[in-house]
């Protein structure tokens, strides 16, 4: 009977043969993809499993945890309901976004730099508490409220920034949303909330101010007016052609014409005088002469069609198209296919604030252990020097112009010097065009520089969209340097 | 071939009782670690009721241990060991799953105090045994009792009502009151002294007696009755309680016995036959042995992941989140997966040890039954040969059906994981099989001063060149 028994063992053998390589198949082999398929919730519930840490506006955590009764220990909560939401983002079962998404590793504590230290080992040796890291902002609270509730129920950006660092001050898309119901552990109610958000027309959750392009009309000028300074053959004195009315090149008399056909009060005029009222024919015979190549290389030495490193936002490249003759004259007041964020045009504005040195733009002012300790803290760095001081200067000196005594008047401070400049975009047949403000204060020392777009914010009875967005940035740039004093 | 040196020439092999004492503080030493690891992975501290719980694990099996010296001295030194390494783990899992649920349920009873319980029981059972039944042939007489008995246990909870005998939708029960039992697990060492004294009986007329088909040899077709009542058995089971491992377990034994006893490989393809047969009979005939069959195969789709087949989709998600070192005990989250502690232990430890722990305690049962092999070998009576290879079998298939149907390599059955899944019956029960594994080991390693018994006279021809 051995023989028999010993064939029984070999037998047994093959069987357990069997489990030890189906156990490698599924321990092993396909691990990955059962730990990321859709009804593993194991995974969630050790995201969950600690306190993540909380994204902090001046001193108040604009994103927290707090301790819940079910499966998953801690629910995300922001107290400023939509106020931060295009900044933080939000953190739900199923996904994560802004802040929250890009700064994932310091709030969850996976970071290398305290994943150690709030281990269960860590917490052996140093008694640290299971927290994720927290992460503080460069925002200014009151400024953002102030933009939050100065947009109200247009559509929208704005974006606010300190020239001198780049540190982005007030960041407001409008309409927001509330981050609040997404977060929610019912899968299904959470689900639905942000269902309903995506399918909104007016798309609550884009983050308009950094990720949403929209033609820069006449903002774009200041793009031309440095082309056109940086030659050496032009200065703000230089006289433009000004007819009412201009017939493009190689086409069959398509027109060009200036806002509501007027005109520019000369014919030619000075390029400060262009600015300062937006003559729409001065700058297109300026684009004209200087060509789209150069129009092309100076918006990308402002960072058109070039990302921003460590924005830690969802960010979108502003565009200057490849252009013929007849789309070089419409590009250079900001038409044709022409697209920039409200945080690229802010960007053009910070970096003539700052001598023609360009900043790159930051939220994230530092990140903590969750000892608060820090454990980095951004480094203003140079973005990019679009323009020498001189230009500068003299831009600057334009600038001021426009608000004093041309289309941007609406942002003037009482014993601020402001220098900004109006935009009003045409964006298609029958729309309203959208209403753009970009400035800085003060133009001698800026510590401010901002740009306001309102979504068809143009205006039938208001000259240029300095009527709608001026004042919007008038109000927040009096109150950021009023704090500032 | 050479003929063991146990036939005729008396010679005496080394006791190894010490060997057996070292493995087993090796065991505790295990099973303190282990359980001192969940709570301060649960917990993040170690409670003093460690110690009491190393302790009485400690006093138990240093009373199997003295039992074994006292009544059965010869017997394998590995057996006992390898019982307490997966008696460690299984109370340490056990404990790590009350302690999971506490966290969210704080009055939820514990199983981990019961379990040891039934360890209990199940030593005082071991150690009666041994002390009760100084030769293991003396069963041989009550085959046909056993086999009687063996058939009711397992087919009462199908002929009771469902109120007595369903708990969970398995309807695998006996209740009295708060207490449940098993009967599965008592009927399968019943059935298996049965076969083992049946098959002894049998063997000349079941292996002799042939007529060929070809290069068969197959039985006559009288002979065919044993088998055809174990396959009607066993289908029963299969399409009564859609319990495919159950089915797979006693027909296995039985046609594994068979073989063993006959030497006719021709039983083992009859058997083959039978089954692979029957079960799609089954499959076709009976929608809810289809459904299981369903599940298995599409676990992943559609609704099944949140329904029919979330255990066992959970289960191996806790496979995958333990990798190949798992997470550490007590730092995973086996408690996701639903009645984790009786049939989805496995997972669970899978998940906690990784693909180490669960080659590890793979390899534990494998030793386990090879001991029991080696026992069946060495011992010189028929039946004992049988009962040891039939009882080794046992645990071989049993754990195949419970960690296959858990990683899904067949479809999901009821069965436990011996000594580690939680459940009276099962620990029990278990207890006694390795008890009669000692028995017999003992017998085989006995020196040979003991008369040549009957068992040697009536040897098949065989096994004399074996």
């Amino acid at each position: 009977m051995n023989r028999p028994i010993r064939k029984v063992i070999l037998f047994c053998a093959l069987l357990f043969g069997v489990l030890l390589v189906n156990a490698t198949v599924v321990q092993v082999v396909e691990a990955h993809s059962l730990t990321s398929n859709p009804h593993n919730g194991r995974v969630l519930i050790d995201r969950y499993e600690r306190q993540r840490g909380d994204i902090i506006v001046d001193g108040r955590a604009v994103a927290l945890s707090t301790p819940t009764n079910d499966a998953l220990k801690y629910l995300r909560v922001y107290p400023g309901k939509g106020l931060f939401a295009h900044v933080t983002g939000f953190y739900s079962l199923f996904k994560a976004t802004g802040i929250e998404q890009s700064e994932d590793g310091i709030l969850s504590g996976s970071d290398s730099r305290i994943s150690f230290s709030i281990s269960r080992f860590g917490q052996l040796l140093a008694g640290q508490t299971p927290k994720g890291g927290n992460v503080t902002l460069t925002l200014d609270a009151k400024a953002q409220a102030l933009a939050q509730q100065l947009m109200g129920t247009k559509r929208g950006a704005v974006v606010a920034l300190d020239p001198r660092t780049g540190a982005i001050l007030a960041m407001v898309s409008t309409p927001t949303f509330d981050p609040n119901p997404l977060t929610s552990h019912n899968s299904k109610q959470a689900e639905a909330a942000y269902n309903a958000l995506a399918h909104q027309p007016d798309q609550p959750l884009l983050n308009r101010a950094t990720a949403q392009l929209y033609p820069p009309g006449s903002t774009f000028k200041l793009i031309d007016t440095a082309a056109a300074l940086s030659t050496g053959t032009y200065n703000p004195q230089s006289l433009l052609p000004s007819p009412n009315v201009i017939t493009l090149p190689d086409t069959n008399g398509v027109t060009l014409q200036n806002y509501e056909g007027e005109s520019c009060g000369g014919n030619p005029i000075t390029m400060t005088q262009a600015l300062t009222i937006s003559c729409n024919t001065a700058y297109a015979n300026l684009g004209l002469a200087l060509g789209g190549d150069a129009l092309k290389a100076q918006a990308e030495a402002f960072g058109f069609g070039r990302g921003v490193d460590d924005l830690g936002l969802p960010y979108v490249p502003s565009v200057f198209p490849d252009v013929n003759k007849p789309q070089t004259a419409q590009a250079a007041i900001g038409q044709y296919d022409v697209a920039a964020t409200p945080l690229q045009m802010a960007m053009v504005a910070a970096a003539i604030a700052n001598g023609g040195v360009e900043m790159t733009p930051y939220v994230v002012a530092e990140e903590q252990s969750p000892k608060l300790s820090v454990l980095s803290r951004t480094q203003p760095r140079v973005y990019a020097h679009p323009i020498n001081a001189t230009v500068a200067a003299e831009m600057t000196q334009m600038m001021e112009n426009v608000v004093e005594h041309g289309t941007g008047t609406h942002a003037q401070i009482p014993g601020v010097a402001v220098a900004g400049k109006t935009g009003t975009a045409d964006h298609g047949v029958n729309q309203k065009p959208d209403s753009w403000f970009v400035a800085f204060a003060p133009a001698q020392k800026p510590t401010v520089a901002i740009a306001v777009l309102v979504e068809d914010g143009g205006d039938e009875v208001n000259t240029t969209g300095g009527a709608v967005a001026a004042p919007i940035a008038q109000k927040i740039m009096s109150l950021l340097l009023q704090e500032k004093l | 071939m050479t003929a063991p040196a146990t036939i005729g020439i008396p010679v005496a092999r080394p006791r190894r009782r010490g060997a057996e004492l070292r493995l087993l503080v090796f065991a505790l030493l295990v099973a303190a670690a282990a359980r001192a690891a969940v709570e301060l992975g649960v917990e993040g501290h170690v409670e003093l009721s460690v110690l009491w719980y190393v302790a009485v694990l400690a006093v138990l099996f240093l009373i199997a241990h003295v039992a074994i010296r006292r009544w059965a001295p010869y017997a394998d030194p590995a057996m006992l060991p390898c019982v307490a390494l997966l008696v460690a783990v299984g109370t340490a899992m056990i404990h790590r799953l009350d302690l999971g649920i506490r966290v969210n349920n704080p009055g939820a009873a514990q199983d981990a105090p019961l379990q040891l319980v039934w360890i209990a029981v199940g030593v005082a059972l071991f150690v009666l045994l041994l002390a009760a039944l100084p030769d293991h042939r003396a069963l041989a007489r009550y085959g046909y009792t056993a086999g009687l008995a063996g058939i009711v246990l397992l087919l009462l909870p199908i002929l009771l009502p469902s109120s007595i005998s369903e708990i969970n939708g398995a309807r695998v029960w006996i209740r009295f009151g708060p207490l449940s039992f098993q009967p599965s697990e008592a009927a399968k060492l019943l059935l298996m002294m049965f076969f083992a004294s049946y098959l002894v009986q049998r063997r000349p007329v079941l292996s002799l007696v042939t007529r060929s088909v070809g290069p068969l040899e197959l039985p006559r077709a009288r002979d065919l009755g044993p088998v055809l009542i174990a396959w009607l058995g066993s289908m029963l089971v299969l399409v009564r309680e859609s319990d495919l491992g159950s089915a797979l377990l006693f027909f296995g034994m039985f046609v594994v016995m068979l073989y063993i006893a006959t030497e006719r490989v021709s039983w083992l393809l009859i058997g083959l036959v039978l089954f692979a047969g029957g079960a799609t009979i089954a499959y076709f005939a009976f929608a809810h042995v289809q459904e299981r069959v369903v599940i298995w195969l599409h676990a992943f789709s559609g609704n099944y992941p949140n329904d029919q087949s979330y255990q066992l989709v959970q289960g191996l998600f806790g496979f995958a989140t333990g990798g190949v070192l798992g997470t550490g005990l007590g730092r995973g989250q086996p408690q996701i997966v639903p009645i984790a502690r009786t049939d989805f232990i496995f997972a669970s430890l899978g998940e906690e040890l990784g693909l180490v722990g669960v080659m590890g305690i793979l390899m534990i049962y494998l030793l386990l039954a090879s001991r029991g092999f080696r026992a069946s070998i060495g011992v010189r009576d028929s039946f004992g040969k049988l009962l040891a290879a039939g009882l080794s079998v046992s645990i071989v298939i049993q754990v195949f059906v419970v960690v296959g149907g858990v990683m899904r390599v067949i479809p999901l059955t009821g069965l436990t994981l011996p000594f580690v899944s939680y459940g009276g019956s099962s620990v029990v029960a278990n207890f006694v099989l390795v008890a009669l594994l000692v028995r017999i080991s003992d017998a085989g390693r006995r020196p040979a001063s003991w008369p040549v018994s009957e068992s040697a006279a009536t040897a098949h021809p065989s096994e004399v060149g074996a």
